[in-house]
């Protein structure tokens, strides 16, 4: 079975890379890239885990293999803290005390990612909906809510309180 | 879980995808959105030797109206119906299909192109295009097209009447006229579940009368259901609420649930029963607001 070499941009760095096909997205992005922020929950597309950003949309890195994103770029909780600030999303999580194990907080950030880039003022009910495909077993969501509100007020500008 | 090995291909032309389908024969599988191939590679339920990613060709994601049909192309991704503008305002009972498929992220990916070519009764877009009256239309040697009636496509336990060398490639609906409406809704016990029992509804008032009528069944027989008995009797009438139960309680005897996690057989067919009841009032009331 051949390997293919593609190139793909991780958090604006630029990667070449020759891989099995059937190498998965996911162990890419831990094995290669030694981007180990992003987890490996369920493996099934379930917990959303492994939730990362391909191409600006959110996407379960364990249901991708690692040449579908040839050409593409994508984002990682390693890519959001800009010059040593924590990513609104990343501040609000600990904040509001949006976590407790941590397992989920990464593929969970991510998906906020792209719900509040494309609805930066969503209610509770489309943060629900929004996240509806990322299980946490430790917080029962109400902390996350908070924590992608507070979020999305801070990203508004607007005055954020936890 | 890791995938048999495979060889893969990324043609950037449909006639460069049909060739590799003619040269590997059974031994490839089209990749599109992969949210049920991938799982089913890492299962080792399927082991494909060749894997044909679509993604990279042009010019097969769209949603428009077109010479009186609405043309959907095939790896139309989930999250784009949910979102397209011309199907929350025209067509209802894509978003109440959409919002129910999977979950936001796996609606990033998946299309639906491939949830009609998996083949699956569990999948939901099968019983809308049943209810729609869709075509499916498949694209084989020199570019040459098919156009297969939906009631045609659906053939067996993850089989369809696509020929090993074709790829499905649009989906087109006629556009149902004036006083249409659509619902659908599917039981599941939690987020990406598949149904428990599911219905989709489209039909057409003219004066209180119910000149078109489709509905078909997520989950609860071996193929996706048309539901025809229910559809006969509605047909041509003023749908009253005796009428309305009548042709439920036919779909809940017609389908052919199985026990399972989700539920008795005796159970799925009283949900289908009370799902189509619910369906057809909210597709009247959509096709009264239209």
């Amino acid at each position: 079975m051949s390997k293919k070499s593609i190139t793909l941009k991780a958090n604006g760095a630029e990667h070449n890379v020759i891989v099995e096909p059937r190498l998965l997205l996911v162990h890419l992005i831990r094995e290669v890239l030694n981007l180990t922020g992003t987890h490996i929950g369920c493996d099934t597309s379930n917990c959303g885990a492994c939730t990362i950003l391909l191409n600006g949309k959110s996407v379960k890195s364990c249901t991708l293999f690692a040449v579908q994103a040839n050409g593409k770029e994508i984002t990682t909780i390693e890519g959001l803290a800009q010059g040593g600030q924590l990513h609104p999303l990343q501040e609000g999580f600990k904040e509001c005390h949006g976590l407790q194990c941590g397992f989920c907080t990464p593929g969970m950030i991510m998906r906020s990612c792209e719900l509040l880039a494309n609805n930066p003022d969503p209610t509770e009910e489309e943060i629900r909906w929004g996240i509806s495909g990322n299980l946490c077993r430790c917080t029962g969501y109400n902390n996350i809510v908070k924590a992608v509100q507070y979020a999305a007020n801070k990203m508004k500008g607007e005055a954020v309180t936890a | 879980m890791i995938a048999q090995s495979f060889d893969y291909e990324s043609p950037g032309t449909i006639a460069e995808a049909i060739s590799l389908l003619q040269k590997y024969g059974d031994e490839a599988k089209i990749l599109s959105g992969g949210h049920s191939l991938i799982p089913m590679m890492k299962l080792r339920f399927a082991r494909p030797g060749y894997v044909i990613d679509i993604n990279n060709i042009p010019g097969l994601s769209y949603i428009k109206e077109e010479d009186g049909y609405l043309k959907i192309g095939a790896l139309t991704r989930e999250s784009e119906i949910e979102h397209s503008g011309l199907l929350k305002s025209k067509y209802p009972i894509f978003g109440d299909v959409s919002k129910l498929i999977a979950d936001p992220s796996v609606r990033n990916m998946g299309t639906i192109g491939g949830n009609l070519a998996h083949g699956d009764a569990a999948n939901d877009h099968p019983a809308a295009m049943l209810a729609l009256r869709a075509e499916i239309v498949a694209t084989g040697e020199g570019d040459q097209q098919r156009v297969i009636p939906i009631d045609e496509f659906f053939q067996g336990f993850f089989a369809t009447a696509l020929k090993p060398d074709e790829i499905l490639t649009e989906i087109r609906i006629p556009i149902p006229p004036e006083g249409s409406g659509g619902a659908y809704h599917k039981l599941e016990r939690k987020v990406g579940d598949y149904a428990t029992a599911g219905v989709a509804v489209q039909l057409m008032l003219d004066y209180g009368v119910c000149t078109y009528i489709g509905i078909g069944l997520t989950n609860v027989s071996a193929l996706p259901l048309r539901a025809s008995r229910s559809e006969e009797i509605l047909l041509g009438k003023t749908l009253t609420d005796d009428l309305i139960n009548e042709s439920a309680q036919y779909a809940s005897e017609d389908c052919s649930p199985s026990t399972d996690l989700r539920g008795s057989e005796e159970y799925k067919r009283a949900m289908v029963k009370e799902l189509l009841i619910r369906m057809v009032h909210r597709a009247m009331d959509r096709a009264v607001a239209e």
